[in-house]
């Protein structure tokens, strides 16, 4: 059933209309029209959606979140943005949605390559753009969360990156929350020619006080032997609501490996669906980790369609007081996709009788000649390990908080790009300060 | 005396293990601990760790004046009983250098002392690391994680090494070992004697006693007990066997 139209939704979108961008282009008008019908028709998922089964966001429906033209972007301090943002990468830093050009650096990309904020690729968008806007999305997802961000989306970034470049440096996307009530739409389109290789970083974070709405939805055509690497952290505030969406299509023999690190928020989706043609490649880890009474979820979906793919996920989840953790893992191996070799994992933590995980693997297999697994386990704390920690003189909170945080970080641990592993670790030791353990340690 | 143990009984469950044990322990002594498999020998070394799933029904435990049965885990751990476990645990995500120093600031912010300084730590572990014929990088892996038996049962006389403990209790430290691992443990054993610490080595085999000697050998069997004597006792029942202990207990009754 459809929760009947939203008059605030198109409201909104009539008073925002010119000021969006892309609002010169038809197409782009278009597209922003045909999803805010869909939209209306549609509202946000319902949890008779099987998809959306142990995530309720009805409480986003019934915030009514005003999507905005931010004012501007006063609240973020460049002090506080020390904490996250990489040492070594080109840096576009959004605040409310809206690019902020002081607070980021794009200088010195090479010839040919284009780091560029989406408002400012589309007041003169590229045919390539045009070709790929809402492709990717719109073969695995259609849900309320991509029809309100394609109607909606203030900002987002261009990454394209021409045929065998290799990127010398990350390219990394800083998104604050700031206003209270707001929606904010980031829309990113990422496109790595063949034999492209690029490491793109998203970092999502919030003000204490914003309890407000961030949907952000990437698109990446990783094409022939490209390679992207893809990091995820969201460390939003309690208060925070957030859908995230990376829509990936890697062609014959490309590579795309994700880190999905969700620390923060109130209520929070994470969707990461991949396609995969011939001997395409993918992993994705994640973490998620539930205080209070955060609701996390994690949905991945791994779509084999061409033959001698290979697909790992890795997901933890960190579950204590009375959060709620949803681990959503697919596998789809068409019938052409024979020798499929493709494994998934969920392991998690639950640390109190109040907390709740729902895991639920699922393979669909339609060819026959593949090797695929998934194995999922729901544990405690080891009382074995505790006493062992116990028996060399550490306390028992400590000991609990150590083992927690150990378990945690073993996915942390195995990033690759130092600079992120470094602002993640920071990240989620925040998260266990009993655990007494200090980062010139580790 | 550094550990009075009277009478002892303790059981699992509602299975009683130990049956009154009576043991004293003085300064420098060490003391070997053998008996055949459900002998109540590692039940003994938990107990004395303070682990939880054992209850103690009757007798007592003073270490150095204290009521040791009255002290938490930790606390034991401070006041320097340290147990090498059987079945070292593996802990990825916490290095290896990590808990050693966590476990060393335990005991000294126990004691009133500050942290260790930071240099002096690291030269104190290579320095203790290489006498247990380890690699450096060792102590940057996850604890015990992925590490052979043996690299696994050096860790704990590493933390020994670093923590010292006045009571040492090994349990079945030699079990899983090949002979030069065995030798590598039994130097590092031996090392760490002085006339003040003490030692309860837990063995079902002899062969660990070849190389650490101990000062009294105790045979334990069914829960007390039932022979004590000088080393020489450990090469009799290599000898002979538990059976023949059994036999005498038998006769006895």
């Amino acid at each position: 059933m459809s929760p009947g139209p939203n008059p605030d939704y198109c409201e909104h979108f009539n008073a925002l209309g010119e000021q969006l961008p892309g609002a010169g282009s038809t197409w782009v008008n278009n597209a922003r029209r045909m999803a805010l019908a869909q939209f209306d028709q549609q509202g946000f998922p319902s949890p008779r959606d099987e998809d959306w089964r142990y995530t309720n966001v009805s409480a986003i429906e019934k915030k009514r979140f005003k999507p905005l033209i931010p004012p501007g972007d006063a609240a973020a301090d460049a002090g506080w943005l020390k904490r996250y943002r990489l040492n070594d990468a080109w840096s576009l830093v959004f605040v409310d949605g809206h690019f902020s050009a002081r607070l980021s650096d794009v200088d010195d990309v090479p010839e040919g390559v284009t780091v560029q904020a989406m408002s400012a690729a589309l007041a003169n968008p590229p045919a390539a753009v045009e070709a790929e806007f809402g492709r990717v999305v719109g073969q695995t997802s259609h849900h309320g969360f991509v029809s309100f961000n394609t109607a909606f989306f203030t900002d987002g970034v261009l990454l394209h990156v021409p045929a065998d470049t290799v990127l010398s440096r990350p390219v990394q996307i800083i998104h604050i929350a700031s206003e209270p009530e707001a929606a904010t739409n980031l829309r990113n389109l990422v496109i790595l020619e063949s034999g492209a290789q690029a490491a793109l970083v998203e970092t999502h974070l919030s003000m204490e006080s914003a309890g407000s709405l961030a949907v952000s939805i990437t698109e990446a055509v990783i094409r022939e032997r490209a390679q992207l690497d893809g990091y995820l952290l969201h460390g939003a505030s309690e208060r925070a609501f957030r859908f995230g969406g990376f829509y990936v299509d890697v062609g014959t023999a490309g590579h795309f490996n994700h880190t999905n690190l969700s620390l923060g928020g109130l209520l929070v989706r994470n969707e990461i669906h991949v396609d995969l043609a011939e001997s395409g490649q993918c992993a994705l880890d994640g973490l998620f980790v539930g205080q209070g009474r955060r609701h996390v979820d994690s949905h991945t979906r791994v779509r084999h369609r061409g033959a001698h793919g290979t697909s790992r996920e890795n997901y933890r989840g960190v579950l204590s007081d009375r959060s709620r953790g949803v681990f959503q893992g697919r596998i789809v191996v068409e019938p052409q996709a024979q020798k499929t070799d493709a494994q998934m994992n969920n392991r998690n933590l639950l640390l109190s009788d109040e907390a709740e995980i729902d895991t639920k693997p699922q393979l669909e297999i339609h060819a026959d000649d593949v090797k695929c697994a998934h194995g999922v386990a729901v544990g405690q704390l080891d009382p074995e390990s505790i006493f062992y920690l116990e028996s060399r003189g550490v306390d028992p909170v400590s000991a609990r908080n150590m083992l927690t945080f150990a378990f945690a970080n073993t996915l942390v641990d195995g990033i690759s790009l130092a600079g992120f592993r470094d602002i993640a670790q920071d990240a989620l030791l925040a998260l266990f300060p009993e655990a007494g353990i200090r980062k010139d340690w580790l | 005396m550094m550990l009075d143990i009277e009478n002892l009984h303790a059981r699992v469950e509602d299975k009683p293990i130990l049956q009154g044990i009576d043991l004293q322990v003085s300064p420098g002594e060490v003391h070997a601990i053998m008996g055949p498999n459900g002998s109540g020998k590692s039940t003994l070394s938990h107990v004395l760790a303070g682990r939880s799933g054992y209850e103690v029904t009757s007798g007592t435990v003073t270490y150095r004046g204290q009521n040791l049965l009255d002290m938490a885990p930790e606390e034991r751990a401070r006041e320097g009983v340290f147990l090498a476990f059987q079945y070292p645990v593996e802990i990825p995500g916490v290095s290896n250098i990590y808990l050693l120093k966590a476990a060393l600031n335990a005991q000294r912010k126990h004691r009133g002392e500050s942290e260790v300084d930071a240099m002096d730590f690291l030269r104190l572990v290579k320095e203790k690391i290489r006498s247990l014929d380890l690699d450096e990088q060792f102590l940057y892996r996850g604890v015990n994680e992925g590490f052979s038996g043996g690299e696994k049962k050096r860790n704990e006389i590493l933390q020994m090494a670093i923590l010292e403990p006045r009571l040492c209790i090994l349990d079945e430290t030699d079990s899983g070992l090949d002979i030069d691992a065995l030798k590598v443990v039994a130097d590092g054993v031996n090392a760490l004697r002085t006339a003040e610490r003490s030692f309860i080595l837990v063995t079902h085999y002899q062969r660990l006693l070849d190389y650490i000697k101990p000062d009294f050998v105790h045979v334990l069997a069914q829960g007390r007990i039932v022979k004590s004597g000088d080393a020489s006792l450990a090469l009799e029942l290599e000898k002979k066997g538990y059976g023949w202990i059994e036999q005498e207990m038998a006769a006895v009754a």
